[in-house]
């Protein structure tokens, strides 16, 4: 059996999983620069992708802080391996279409908006300073996710039909993040994070009162599909995303502008 | 430039900074914008604390830079910047003068309400949002219903 995780351990833990939920999120909307239906939405993503890289920097910057190995958040974002990510797997899922690549960001941006609720009130100030400043980034990207899912699911039979089936094939993707491991509860136990099973209530109502909105049937299904935020598991997509982002370091290590 | 003799003030350095134009709107100020949250002397250092707008603005990196530049062009030689996140930076840091000047320059200002009060150009209030987001971070896309032109809205947060 594995010694026990330290504070440090458990803390270093929880900061890896917020900066590389909004890293590999941020990547992934990014790849959408130059290719939206429209300019507006290409403007709107790609700021969207910016604000998620943003946020982390200072997660990651944290983490590195808080591992003591002087490591930047760049070494952390550009120089660990697919096993070393903390992501859930929602994040790392490809865009597909339009359709899904929105449903993806409200699904994420509903848990996102109420984890930084929470975290705005941890007993580290730290973590509470870099929660009340995303908070507001994040709180705009639920508004526009959630009026996008609206407007397309109670849209055309051709919209409804592509945002229902984006939500019959993200659901098993969202009970991750609820799932509570030994780091949570040192995160919980220390008032540093709340336990992520405790934001479910809030979340389905969230959820449920949009989707509801948007005339979309939320799938009668508790499986969920797990394994990226203890890294135990990753999908197969998360290798072929750094495979791209950290390219230019894997080429020439220590490249610097 | 020549080495100071005396340290200027604080109010000193405050009229400095507030004549260092922000690099993407550059009619108003790095004061205007609400941005440069404390100037202190610590010892014969002078620390500036300033906070981002948004966590990804990539504006950031050039207004660390314009600040040394400008307070070194007025011969301050040990500067030290530090980056403020707490408390969050807020569109109600805004200066007047700078909520004139943007619409002045056609992008309406920040409101509560959270959409722009009338069009900048004509006046109206027959507007209308185009996108959520806008040029910037900090901006949103609207358009006048009455003079039909489209124009920035800074978002307030």
């Amino acid at each position: 059996m594995a010694a026990p995780l330290t504070d440090n351990e458990a803390l270093f833990q929880f900061l890896l999983r917020m900066g590389d939920n909004t890293l590999i999120l941020g990547h992934r909307v990014s790849e959408w620069c130059g290719h939206s239906p429209v300019l507006e939405e290409d403007i709107a993503l790609a700021n969207t992708a910016l604000d998620l890289i943003g946020q982390t920097q200072m997660w990651l910057g944290l983490a590195g802080e808080v591992q003591g190995e002087e490591k930047s958040a760049d070494d952390l974002a550009f120089l660990r391996d697919v096993w070393d990510f903390r992501n859930v797997l929602l994040v790392e899922v490809p865009n597909e279409d339009f359709g899904r690549t929105l449903m993806r960001q409200f699904l994420f941006d509903a848990w996102h908006s109420i984890q930084l609720g929470h975290l705005m009130k941890s007993s580290d100030e730290r973590v509470a300073a870099i929660a009340a400043k995303t908070s507001k980034e994040v709180a705009y990207h639920l508004e526009r996710s959630a009026d996008t899912v609206v407007g397309l699911g109670d849209g055309t039979e051709e919209s409804h039909g592509y945002m229902q089936a984006a939500l019959d094939y993200l659901w098993p993707y969202v009970g991750e993040m609820f799932v509570s491991d030994e780091v949570d509860a040192a995160m919980a136990k220390a008032g540093i994070a709340p336990d992520p099973a405790s934001l479910r209530a809030d979340y389905d109502a969230l959820i449920g009162r949009v989707l509801a909105e948007a005339t979309l049937n939320i799938p009668d299904s508790g499986f969920a599909h797990k394994g990226g935020r203890n890294g135990k598991m990753h999908t197969e997509h998360l290798g072929h995303l750094l495979t791209q982002m950290q390219w230019l370091q894997r080429a020439y290590p220590g490249a610097s502008w | 430039m020549s080495q100071l003799h005396e340290q200027p003030s604080v109010d000193q350095i405050w009229e400095w900074l507030d004549a260092v134009p922000d690099p993407e709107i550059p009619v108003i100020s790095l004061v205007d914008l609400g941005i440069i949250r404390g100037v202190d002397w610590q010892e014969d250092t002078l620390v500036v604390a300033v906070t981002p707008t948004y966590s990804g603005c990539p504006a950031t990196a050039i207004i660390n830079l314009d600040i040394e530049t400008a307070l070194r062009e007025h011969g301050l030689d040990k500067i030290q910047l530090k980056t403020q996140i707490s408390p969050p930076w807020t569109t109600d840091w805004m200066s007047e003068k700078g909520r004139a000047k943007l619409e002045e320059f056609g992008i309406a200002p920040p409101q509560a309400a959270g959409g722009p009060e009338r069009c900048p150009n004509c006046k109206s209030t027959n507007v209308t949002r185009v996108s959520q987001f806008g040029s910037t971070p900090c901006k949103a896309h609207w358009r006048c219903q009455d003079c039909l032109e489209p124009f920035d809205y800074f978002k307030c947060i």
